[in-house]
């Protein structure tokens, strides 16, 4: 088991009063909360902190964890001979749990009725519910996709104690989703117990950035670069979109940042559709040859266009 | 034979959950989810039905409420006041991705 400095995680002295600890707690807590924090690493640093003020705000706990005695960060160690029968009666072994599942059990066990063998047996128990991030591609999130996860939940050893144990989910995320939304899937969280309902699962949906589209709601983004020549004289283009290629009609004398609407090809998500837009960018060509250059000053030449016509009316002031 | 996959269900409001499921997937005391409700934290749908249910989305807000509650040690109003912080946040993230998919 890999120790952690739960002290030096909230920056207070090992002889810290509560209150010295409760007010770090709060002051790390206004920087680093994930619902309001956009510090990089935020959840992790919270979910640290969190476990470390957990433990050290409990007198019970903090004694426990005084007993484990001081270690560097990281370093491997297993607890004294006699902590287990001390503190976590039943905790088989250490291996394939962290401190803060040894401490998670301490605290479950109790809420299930005292250390050890006191805990009623006979009440109804609730599984937990957990929570995931998944990561799915664009496509997965505009077509919807079966995924596999496969998770480590924390649950009670037949000794009393935690384990680790792997915790295999295969579920169907629907058409549509957007980054940063949150799914259900009923009954997939953790085992409840003496007939007490399964938890829930709870997915933390990311999805990757495309490097074509850009989602905004239902609707869809993608950059149409022209050439200049066509912006002004309209052209038909070949667009690629996540359904499949389409036949674009680009009307002559198109600007730069034009938005050309494509009905219905959106995502799609419970009845409705968003649309997908082409932005209009106007590229030029970088290097051109005598011929065309000739052109072009031919056309500068003949043109009477000002692009600057209430610039220079301003300048002219 | 594989196991079929369950669905994931978006917590939007196009779906419905009763109060018990809010009281359960929160876990938050039943009393302390009323009081979020006085305070407009959470919305029924009929505010004024015998069996109040509430649009999906408002489990993803209970559950955030739950979460504020428990890590920064506040009552239900300090809770439904960072709510409406958390709320507006949201929404200009939500504004600052549709500008930036706007302009690339």
């Amino acid at each position: 088991m890999k120790y952690k400095d739960y002290y030096a995680i909230l920056g207070v002295k090992r002889d810290a009063t509560a209150d010295e600890i409760k007010t770090a707690y709060r002051r790390l807590a206004r920087k680093y909360h994930p619902d309001v924090s956009k510090e990089t690493n935020a959840e992790e640093k919270f979910k640290e902190m969190g476990e470390a003020y957990e433990t050290l705000k409990d007198p019970e706990k903090r004694a426990a964890y005084d007993q484990l005695g001081s270690h560097a960060p990281g370093q491997d160690f297993r607890p004294p001979p006699d902590w287990g029968r001390e503190f976590a009666q039943g905790q088989g072994g250490f291996d394939d749990i962290d401190l803060s599942d040894l401490f998670a059990g301490l605290a479950g066990r109790h809420a299930r009725g005292g250390t050890g063998g006191g805990r009623r047996a006979d009440r109804p128990l609730a599984g937990s519910d957990y929570e995931a991030v998944v990561r799915v591609s664009f496509d997965q999130a505009f077509h919807g996709a079966e995924i596999d996860l496969e998770l480590s939940a924390l649950e009670w050893a037949p000794d009393g104690g935690m384990r680790r144990v792997p915790h295999r989910v295969k579920t169907r995320i629907p058409k549509g989703v957007t980054d940063g939304e949150k799914l259900r899937v009923p009954g997939k969280g953790g085992k409840g117990a003496n007939g007490g309902p399964d938890g829930d699962l709870y997915l933390d949906i990311q999805v990757e950035a495309h490097p074509l589209y850009r989602v905004a709601g239902l609707d869809i983004h993608v950059d149409l670069p022209l050439a200049p020549w066509e912006a002004v004289l309209g052209t038909s283009v070949n667009l690629p979109t996540p359904a499949g290629a389409v036949s674009l009609k680009v009307p002559a004398g198109t600007r730069a940042g034009a938005q050309l609407r494509l009905t219905g090809r959106g995502m799609a998500r419970g009845g409705s559709t968003g649309n997908l837009f082409a932005n209009v960018r106007i590229e030029v060509p970088t290097v051109v040859d005598d011929r065309q250059r000739a052109l072009f000053e031919q056309l500068a030449k003949t043109s009477n266009f000002n692009p600057r016509a209430q610039l220079d009316q301003e300048a002219a002031r | 034979m594989t196991a079929p996959a369950d669905d994931a269900v978006c917590l939007d409001s196009m779906t419905e959950v009763t109060w018990t499921q809010l009281v359960s997937a929160s876990g938050l005391p039943e009393a302390e989810l009323r009081e979020l409700v006085r305070y407009g934290a959470l919305v029924p749908r009929d505010p004024d039905a015998p069996t109040w249910t509430f649009e999906a989305r408002w489990l993803v807000v209970a559950r955030t409420a739950s979460r504020i509650r428990h890590d920064f040690e506040l009552d239900p109003h300090g809770v439904s006041v960072v709510l409406s912080y958390v709320e507006r946040i949201e929404q200009l993230q939500a504004e600052l991705r549709a500008l930036r998919a706007r302009l690339g």
